[in-house]
């Protein structure tokens, strides 16, 4: 283990305490499991997500930059957030706060008008859970914590479209060995590979799952979702690992609609990536929430050994 | 339905007659498939450049008339770069069957490359599904917005 995010502070945002509560608990749980503290940041607030940031991207700008003085004021130097939208907000804030006078403005304003420090792009770095676990503990550190390997498991990673979009907000991805690539990402690959899975090659890892539209034009969604699922069961995959609550959960409702609209039965199982790597450590299916998906993971899991 | 939509209706039900092909024949034809998919592809980057009044570049992006059609369609449209990796995807997959001199390679890359097409299609349709839709990604305004203001009662 390198030292490095050993202790955090957690930025669960809306969704993990919304729909999305497996990811949250299976987070808190994987990184106890490897001896990761994190400590939530107090009264923390929406990143400003996709409602605000299309009324006033500055006020998203704000509301983002927000949680990162809060986590400045509790001592701490990295921040970290499971959740895409979240992850992409936080980082297009320190990027807007560092090229943008005007983003920079707003922030000081509103920020002395809400009587909280203002907070300095720079001081706080914002970093996924995919890079807390690669970073901290890294494939070696989890192939000698593996109680129960995910050998036998055929995964398709899916990232989603914010984890890697715009290039520009995440100067540190594209450098070369050992950093994360924004048109092949690997680091979900990497690491349940380290836990024994089989990753099978899959092309629409950061293609759109039309999680923008699941409720505006439900049929897109279905449509795009359905491509993703059965182009992952073309690809012999078990299961489709995410780290994103909007696509966990577009996968999730798409595939039950996909089979009531259009008749079209597909049987991958969608699961966290910190959900399987809790398998991966011993722990229960309870502890890491897969009762708490909708997609019914259980009879594969035990077919596998897992549960 | 625009002309843009129907065009992609049509791909698409020409990429589900390439995937329910059998595999002898996919494997024989895959070099010319996977030719005929890279223009599919292209077919709906134009699309998508029509729609918004432009002029179809014939220009190309590292070889690829396809990367500079998307390059095109994302000027001024930052989201339509949800797309830019599933072009890139197609690519490559295409010059995976182009270089191969492995059948159970060229037949699998042709069936990837079949469902990253077929993505392209549905991700481009659904956004010119409907006019005025405005951005796909997270700003979509949603979609019988007017009408349903237009039926809204009078005294409300």
């Amino acid at each position: 283990m390198s030292g490095k995010y050993k202790e955090v502070a957690y930025y669960p945002g809306c969704a993990l305490e919304g729909t999305a509560q497996s990811y949250d608990r299976s987070t808190k749980a994987l990184g106890k499991a490897l001896g990761l503290k994190t400590v939530e940041l107090d009264n923390w607030n929406c990143c400003g997500a996709m409602e605000v940031k299309n009324i006033d991207p500055k006020i998203q700008t704000y509301l983002s930059a927000r949680n990162l003085s809060i986590a400045e004021d509790m001592g701490f130097d990295t921040v970290m957030a499971p959740c895409n939208g979240c992850y992409h907000n936080l980082k297009k804030a320190e990027y807007d706060l560092e090229n943008d006078t005007s983003s920079k403005e707003v922030n000081e304003r509103l920020s002395s008008k809400a009587g909280h420090k203002t907070y300095e792009p720079g001081k706080v770095e914002t970093i996924h859970a995919l890079d807390w676990i690669k970073q901290s503990v890294g494939e070696e550190g989890l192939k000698e914590k593996v109680k129960n390997s995910l050998e036998g498991l055929k995964i398709a990673n899916y990232y989603g479209c914010m984890y890697t979009r715009p290039r520009h907000i995440f100067p540190e991805k594209d450098k070369g060995e050992g950093s994360e690539s924004t048109l092949k990402p690997h680091f979900m690959d990497d690491l349940l590979e380290a836990a024994g899975a089989e990753n099978v090659e899959y092309p629409l890892k950061t293609a759109c799952c039309g999680g923008a539209h699941a409720l505006s034009d439900s049929d897109t969604s279905t449509r795009l979702v359905l491509n993703l699922i059965e182009t992952a069961e073309a690809c012999g995959a078990d299961v489709i690992a995410t780290e994103c609550p909007t696509c966990h959960t577009g996968l999730e409702m798409h595939q039950i609609r996909a089979e009531k609209v259009l008749g079209r039965k597909t049987n991958v199982k969608i699961l966290y990536f910190t959900q399987l790597l809790g398998l991966a450590m011993g722990l229960s299916p309870k502890a890491v929430g897969v009762h708490e998906n909708f997609s019914d993971a259980m009879p594969l899991l035990k077919e596998k050994g897992l549960a | 339905m625009t002309k843009q939509s129907a065009d992609i209706e049509s791909i698409l039900e020409r990429l589900d007659e390439i995937k329910a092909m059998p595999k002898p024949e996919h494997t024989r034809e895959a070099r010319a498939l996977s030719v005929e998919q890279l223009s599919h592809a292209e077919a709906i980057l134009q699309a998508w450049v029509l729609a918004h009044d432009g002029v179809p570049t014939n220009e190309r992006k590292e070889g690829f008339r396809l990367l500079a059609l998307h390059r095109q369609g994302a000027k001024g449209i930052p989201s339509f770069n949800a797309c830019r990796e599933s072009c890139r995807e197609i690519v490559f997959q295409h010059n995976v069957v182009a270089a191969s001199d492995q059948e159970a390679e060229q037949e699998s890359a042709l069936r990837l490359m079949t469902m990253v097409v077929r993505h392209l299609a549905l991700f481009v349709s659904g956004k010119l599904q409907v006019a005025g839709l405005g951005e796909f990604c997270c700003a979509s305004k949603p979609l019988r917005q007017s009408s349903e203001i237009i039926s809204a009662p009078q005294n409300l």
